[in-house]
């Protein structure tokens, strides 16, 4: 079967096939990871499950942007796209999800909440915004060290940028000039508080001349144009350029979490009226489009994405949870006894 | 500790002083960060000289914000620098206290060993220096509830070189607790050379066999004054500074109740739910047939803090007098 | 007038301070309030300003000395001001909690829990468990030595406070005391080598023994002293040996009184708790014939006989192995049922040990209820400091001759010993005879 005809040409802003496809892939497994959690739930096979659904392209961007083995990711729970973006295995995410002993956090921690020394990936909490000081003295740590090249990303959503410890650290990094970027992820929604309750102004990144570094906004339910910014952006950082804080608008199509009932606190036509941001079918859409991927390859890889996430779930789900006795482990380096 | 090298006097502020400028000297991952640290050289003039010498980098004047100060040496530790932060009053640790307890304590447990945070936070707390109710709090209960902080208090300048030296090598966080009245006011001979001491080991600082008394901070210097009036009184008064509070040292409490079979906690904190209450229960837990007398605790009212005016200050802090009589008391019992 | 200037504290920490230049030099005029010298301290450095005007009459502290501060540095004479006003009252220091010294029948009232010397509501950590009250029972630790070394508490005579038994009087009573150790050492040495037919090493007396007491003696064995005994053993021996003791006795028909008592007993105790013995009424004539003999309620002293001001009566009480005499004082403001409720409150502190030293010290006479073990006779020892020792001997049911004809009266024999330094037959059997008649008036129809 011949390829489409291309459509209008797309930027590609440097982007390969290559590149292009995998985006794709990322985005697809974010997805598939991400309902295989609200199924999980939905199943009473787990407890408790985050959804990103509508962060897709922010994450395949980011994550194109973000340099392995050199940067380091300051993240939130709402990254999974992100995570396995920058090389975590998505076996971890169900891991995390079944809550096994074999997880990176021995089965302490919430699902999302991911650590990992290996690839950069800072140890996640669950307090708003509280990461975002860890962020930037790891990036002070890189500045005092000399270490060009390196940069942090610091992520997280609009409710974020409410907390003190955000403003501290916003301000912190563009007094030192630290290699940091501070995107946020703004889907317009903290739980059920809309963005309009949240702050006085329309977009986060007015927020950022205020304390003299440089604010960004994008499309983040357009990958490419997402990775663009997030790159210079990286690269200013990586260079001695200083600190940005980048806005990829988004929307959040699930609910908080398996907890969250949003009906509460909005429509379904509300959601819906939101579909077209959706940026899985879209990109799909633009790839097919440009002639870089067919339909049938797209399904295909649907479908391989598919068995992958099943392959893990069930091998994840036969693992056996942490022993009692791990409780009381790394509170300490050595016992954890309050009374020696 | 018997150490064979010689020593040289000096007053806490030196003894803390000193044992930074090693650390920094020896050690270029060490860094300090704290509010006026750097070209006033702390309130008390502890960093004074530093940022000549070690340059802004590395002895950093961060702007007004606790919670950050924190935040951000948390994430220099877990970068694998070794950032000693300064909060400068006890008293302005509570913005700090999510960073302290949620994040700080938790690293290494919630990532199950993946992180660790090697942070020590330095700040002087305590009373008795006309402080009034923002600059005389006893902090130490807030936190020595919290498993994966370690919180230690000495007030002998070895002590505080031996712990400090122990607390930046520390694989984990640290809060440095010094009492500001003992900065200038207790003078004593600290070894040369770099030793440490390890956490969670209390030490008898004067020993006896009719009464145990722990105590840490300025009121062990108190308890030692008034055990030797008792002692020209033919009353043998044993003292105990706790020194580290969490971990605590069961060992030497214990040993000392056995011997005297009769305990008195000392300390400036409030009383209600202050460290005298997790003792009295240990010592309740594992001798109660040591025990000769009720466990007593001489300790803070349970008032917000002390007032500004001289008598309010002076009905707060415990004077020697008291411990006297409260130790009297008790031999006679 | 002079003033004197001291080194002020710059700064809360600070101890010391440099004089670091004078900027007056000796009788230079000074303002109040001008500056007149410069210190610095490892903090500050500061001007510091005149407490008053006038004249700088000399610099004590030269510039790059270093004093403490308060220490004086300068001398200003002042021109014509009135002298400097004091400065406020500092709040009075809080009185001491009273000196509490143990004697070696137990301490005064003030144990710990004395809360807040200064009375301020909120001076916590004063107050030791459960109110400050002194333990009930026996603490911890001397219930664990008393099990370990098989030790009666009880029988032991406490040196803590509120004669609280504590854990060192426990490991003392069982082992003994040096005293008891040394004697068994005595007694256990080999005989002399002089001596003829060496005495076998059976005959010797044995080490005392734990489980040999007062209570329970074994035979062959040596019971150990109790401090309460050693101390009963010493006071014995000195009343005896500085009075000279005569004794003499009535009988006393109390065949009227016992019956009064047995009216009243059961409503006695329902409505004081306490029970009704003749003891109360027995006091009660003793007191008031006291009044009429002060001579009985004395002392011998060199420098004369010490007429008592009060009538503090002892009790004597014997608790098994050990004897107490509890004190009533002022008897005399009580009536019979007074005297009966201060009676069973004092008795039953001697038993659950909780008696004061107020409570055992002070007496003036003593009365003796040997009768109550069954005794008709008694030959008591004169409490040490006292003059006479008066006994109630068992009521017994006898025949006498009343007029001609035989009755069964109720009698009760009445001892007295008596220091013959004080008194004689005359003068203690005229106190007798005035106890017998007020006992043998008593009855039914009198007030409680």
């Amino acid at each position: 079967m011949a390829k489409a005809m291309p459509g209008p040409a797309l930027d590609r802003r440097g982007l390969s096939d290559e590149q292009l496809r995998w985006m794709l892939r990322n985005m697809l497994m974010q997805r598939t990871l991400d309902n295989r959690g609200f199924q999980l739930n939905r199943q009473g096979k787990i407890p408790f499950a985050t959804g990103s659904e509508g962060h897709e392209g922010i994450h395949a961007g980011a994550a194109v942007a973000f340099e392995r083995g050199k940067d380091i990711l300051v993240s939130y729970y709402r990254d999974i796209g992100l995570c396995i973006g920058i090389g975590m295995e998505p076996m971890q995410v169900l891991l995390s999800m079944f809550a096994r002993a074999a997880d990176i956090s021995g089965g302490r921690q919430f699902p999302n909440h991911y650590s990992n020394h290996a690839l950069g990936l800072l140890s996640i909490s669950s307090i708003i915004a509280a990461h975002c000081p860890h962020a930037v003295g790891a990036a002070y740590a890189m500045k005092l060290r000399r270490e060009a090249g390196r940069a942090v990303l610091c992520t997280f959503g609009d409710g974020a940028t409410s907390e003190g410890e955000w403003h501290e650290s916003i301000n912190f990094a563009a007094v030192h000039k630290l290699p940091i970027v501070f995107l946020c992820e703004n889907n317009e929604w903290a739980i059920s508080t809309p963005r309009e309750h949240q702050m006085a102004i329309a977009d986060v990144i007015d927020k950022a001349p205020g304390y003299g570094l440089p604010g960004v906004k994008v499309d983040g339910s357009d990958p490419i144009a997402t990775y663009a910014v997030m790159k210079e952006a990286m690269d200013r950082a990586r260079s001695g350029g200083g600190p940005t804080l980048v806005e990829a608008k988004c929307y959040r199509f699930l609910a908080h979490t398996t907890d969250d009932d949003d009906r509460t606190y909005r429509t379904k036509e509300e959601i819906e009226r939101h579909r077209h941001l959706d940026p899985v079918p879209r990109f799909e859409k633009v790839l097919v489009e440009q002639g870089v991927m067919t339909a049938d390859e797209v399904a295909a890889m649907k479908k391989s994405v598919l068995a992958e996430v099943n392959d893990v779930t069930d091998r994840a789900e036969a693992l056996p949870y942490p022993a009692p006795e791990e409780l009381y482990k790394h509170v300490y380096e050595g016992s954890h006894e309050p009374w020696l | 500790m018997a150490v064979a090298s010689p020593g040289t006097v000096m007053n806490n502020v030196e003894a803390v002083r000193s044992t930074l400028y090693e650390a920094l000297k020896d050690d270029e991952r060490t860094l300090i960060l704290g509010e006026d640290v750097g070209a006033r050289g702390n309130v008390f003039l502890i960093t004074k000289g530093f940022i000549e010498e070690f340059g802004p980098e590395r002895i950093i004047d961060t702007p007004l914000a606790e919670a950050s100060i924190v935040g951000i040496a948390i994430g220099m530790a877990m970068e694998g620098l070794r950032p000693i932060a300064e909060i400068q009053f006890a008293d302005f640790i509570y913005p700090a206290f999510n960073q302290i307890v949620g994040e700080a304590a938790k690293t290494r447990y919630r990532s199950n060993g993946d992180y660790t945070c090697p942070l020590v936070i330095r700040t002087p707390y305590g009373g008795g220096v006309r402080g009034a109710l923002s600059h005389s709090v006893s902090i130490e209960a807030l936190f020595y509830h919290v498993p994966g902080l370690k919180i230690v208090a000495p007030s002998f300048p070895a002590d505080m070189k031996g712990l400090l030296n122990a607390a930046i090598d520390d694989p984990d966080p640290v809060l440095f607790l010094e009492h500001k009245k003992t900065y200038r006011l207790v003078k004593g001979e600290v070894p040369d050379g770099h030793y440490t001491i390890p956490l969670g080991k209390a030490d008898v600082k004067h020993p006896g066999d009719a009464l145990t008394v722990v105590s840490y901070g300025l009121y062990v210097h108190q308890a030692i004054e008034a055990a030797k009036r008792l002692a020209a009184e033919g009353m043998s008064v044993e003292v105990i500074d706790l020194r580290s509070i969490r971990p605590m040292d069961r060992t030497t409490i214990l040993a000392s109740v056995r011997k005297t079979h009769k305990l008195l906690i000392i300390h400036e904190d409030n009383k209600f739910g202050g460290i005298g209450a997790e003792i009295s229960a240990m010592v309740a837990e594992e001798a109660l047939f040591e025990l000769d007398a009720p466990i007593r605790r001489l300790c803070g009212p349970d008032v917000p803090a002390m007032g500004y005016a001289l008598p309010l200050e002076e009905e707060f802090m415990i004077s020697t007098d008291r411990m006297a009589e409260a130790m009297r008391e008790m031999v006679r019992f | 007038m002079a003033t004197t200037i001291t080194m002020p504290q710059l700064g809360e920490t600070v101890t010391e301070g440099t004089v670091a230049q004078w900027l007056k030099k000796p009788g230079d005029a000074i303002e109040k309030y001008e500056a007149f010298v410069e210190v610095s301290t490892d903090k500050v450095n500061a001007e510091v300003p005149s407490p008053v005007s006038g004249t700088l009459r000399e610099i004590i502290c030269k510039e790059g000395e270093t004093v403490a501060t308060g220490a004086p540095i300068a001398i200003i004479d002042e021109i014509g001001a009135a002298p400097a006003p004091e400065p406020p009252a500092a709040v009075p220091a809080a009185a001491a909690a009273p000196v509490v010294t143990p004697s070696s029948y137990g301490a005064p009232g003030a144990g710990p829990g004395v809360n807040g010397s200064s009375g301020l509501p909120g001076r916590n950590g004063n107050g030791a468990a459960a109110g400050g009250a002194v333990l009930r029972g026996v603490s911890p630790a001397v219930r664990r030595l008393a099990r370990e070394h098989d030790v009666d508490v009880s029988r032991i005579r406490g040196t803590g406070t509120n004669g609280r038994v504590t854990a060192n009087d426990v490991v003392a009573a069982a082992s003994g005391g040096p005293a008891a150790a040394a004697a068994a050492a005595i007694l256990s040495a080999p005989a002399p080598a002089a001596a003829p037919a060496a005495a076998p090493a059976a005959a010797a007396v044995p080490a005392p023994s734990g489980t040999s007491t007062y209570a329970s003696p074994v035979p062959g064995t040596l019971v150990p002293l109790t401090q309460a005994r050693k101390i009963i053993a010493k006071r014995m021996v000195e009343s005896l040996e500085t009075a000279p003791h005569a004794w003499t006795m009535v009988e006393v028909d109390v065949s009227n009184v016992w019956a009064w008592r047995a009216k009243e007993k059961d409503r006695f105790l329902r409505d004081k708790g306490y029970a009704l013995t003749l003891l109360p009424f027995f006091i009660y004539a003793t007191v008031q014939s006291l009044k009429k003999h002060p001579l009985l309620n004395s002392r011998y002293t060199d420098d004369g006989i010490a007429i008592a001001r009060e009538i503090n009566i002892g009790i004597a009480i014997g608790l098994d192995s050990n004897l107490m005499v509890p004190v009533i004082r002022d008897a005399d403001a009580l009536g019979i049922g007074g005297l009966a409720v201060a009676a069973g409150k004092i008795i039953e502190r001697a038993r659950t040990g909780k008696l004061s030293a107020d409570e055992l010290s002070g007496g003036t006479f003593t009365v003796n209820n040997t009768g109550a073990n069954g005794s008709v006779l008694s030959k008591p020892i004169i409490n040490g400091g006292q003059a006479a020792i008066v006994t109630m001997e068992a009521v017994v049911k006898r025949p006498v001759v009343i007029g001609d004809a035989i009755a069964i009266r109720s009698m009760m024999n009445v001892c007295l010993s008596l220091d013959h330094r004080v008194l004689d037959g005359t003068s203690a059997n005229a106190f007798l005879g005035d106890l017998k008649k007020r006992l043998e008036a008593m009855g039914p129809s009198g007030e409680l």
